[in-house]
């Protein structure tokens, strides 16, 4: 009856979110499989909180739980790693597998790369904003900052961005010669 | 490097965030400036070679159906709701009632128990993620009027900001958070190398004398006063948390007379 309600209205206006939602967890966290789990997490969490969402912008309330629980994510991961010295293994882990390389086109593996040595907050106002189309007034509430520092950020990002790429092509010709 | 306008202004423009007369006023300053049309030239270049790689990662269709399954298997959140309508309190009385023989009869079934450990959870996983590189405070400063001004746009209550570094916990900064859904402010201070959140946000529950708690290593004291509730967590001794909440709970009532 009541929850049956409650659950039809989240399916209908929470779930069409989903790949918004695993993209975000996605970049911010570098790892697809870390992502699945952070996607899960954060909108079983959501489900749970639907009940005191009383309207606005759905996408942004959705995305500021899932960044939330990626950051959580990834301060865990660290204090892990901090007591886990000799776990070698866990600290080589890369998002790029060989096939994914491969499929790829050489522009894209060079972009997501340079995406990836980026700090996590500049990448996510990147992703936010040319994956994800947010406008900035979006972006200022998903990640709980001022307008004017999602300004800036974004302007540094890009900033960061054209230059790790202009060092990418630097280097292969480099390489090359 | 003659250009000396606001590079964000620039940005801003690019991305179509400007209003008609702003935008207008930098297509004047386009037409004259170099510098910024090769940088335009740039941002839109990289712009094409982002949406060219196709960087947006889909979720796997397992993942739809996993959630699917997940929430068909819990139930929302339920907390009583204080709108409740004279037609809904005889049902809500009974449901009291089965709720009360429940927790007496059957020892598992303690809802209370369960939401204080997910209330425990949430606020030890803020305090972690705050202390992520850059993620701390919005607004970095020990002056309590700047905070107090930052934080009059930002949420819909006012409480009291106070630096307590004459007793050994100096004020940081501020920053709007999200707590189980709602937004909360925090406050940050400092207390040789530790580090200590203070929640804050309005709730429309009576006054409450603080109850403590730990969690992965991390201690929090929770306290209720005048329509705001209050939450400190660090991972310092409990009695320096102690003396925090003793400073805090003091200037609040300072401030209320």
């Amino acid at each position: 009856m009541l929850q049956a309600e409650h659950r039809a209205r989240f399916e209908r206006l929470v779930l069409p979110h989903l790949d918004a939602a695993f993209n975000l967890a996605a970049w911010i966290l570098s790892s697809r499989s870390d992502a699945e789990d952070v996607t899960q997490e954060a909108m079983l969490r959501a489900y749970r909180f639907f009940g005191g969402f009383y309207g606005g912008d759905v996408r942004a309330w959705l995305l500021q739980i899932v960044r939330n629980t990626s950051y959580t994510c990834l301060e865990k991961n660290r204090r892990m790693q901090m007591t886990d010295e000799f776990n070698e293994e866990l600290h080589m882990q890369s998002s790029a597998t060989p096939e994914s390389i491969a499929i790829a086109g050489d522009d894209r593996e060079h972009l997501k790369q340079a995406l990836d040595t980026l700090p996590s907050r500049f990448r996510e106002v990147l992703v936010l904003r040319e994956l994800q189309g947010c406008s900035y007034k979006e972006i200022a509430e998903i990640t709980s900052t001022p307008m004017g520092t999602v300004m800036s950020s974004l302007s540094r990002a890009r900033r960061q961005l054209q230059s790790a790429m202009a060092k990418h092509a630097g280097g292969e010709t480099a390489h090359e010669l | 490097m003659s250009c000396d306008l606001d590079s964000a202004l620039l940005h801003s423009y690019f991305d179509g965030e400007l209003s008609v007369i702003r935008a207008a006023e930098f297509q004047y300053h386009l037409a004259r400036c170099s510098e910024c049309n090769d940088e335009l030239a740039a941002m839109s270049s990289l712009r094409g070679s982002l949406k060219h790689a196709r960087l947006y990662e889909s979720a796997p269709t397992s993942l739809k159906l996993k959630i699917r399954v997940g929430i068909h298997s819990r139930t929302p959140k339920t907390r009583p709701s204080p709108l409740l309508g004279w037609r809904g309190l005889a049902p809500a009385a009974a449901m009291v009632l089965v709720a009360l023989i429940l927790w007496r009869v059957v020892p598992g079934f303690r809802k209370e128990e369960d939401y204080q450990a997910e209330f425990a959870a949430e606020i030890v996983d803020a305090h972690l993620r705050s202390l992520l590189p850059g993620q701390i405070t919005n607004v970095n400063s020990a002056d309590p009027a700047i905070l107090k001004a930052w934080f009059d746009s930002k949420v819909n209550f006012a409480f009291p900001v106070r630096d307590f570094a004459g007793n050994g916990f100096a004020l940081q900064g501020g920053r709007v958070d999200v707590l189980q859904g709602r937004t909360v402010a925090a406050l940050v201070y400092r207390s040789r190398d530790q580090v200590f959140n203070v929640f804050i946000w309005h709730t429309r529950e009576s006054d409450a004398s603080a109850h403590a708690g730990t969690r992965q290593g991390h201690q929090w004291i929770d306290w209720r006063n005048d329509r705001l509730e209050f939450c400190a967590v660090s991972d310092a001794a409990p009695s320096d948390l102690r003396r925090l909440q003793g400073l805090l709970a003091l200037s609040s009532i300072i401030t209320a007379e």
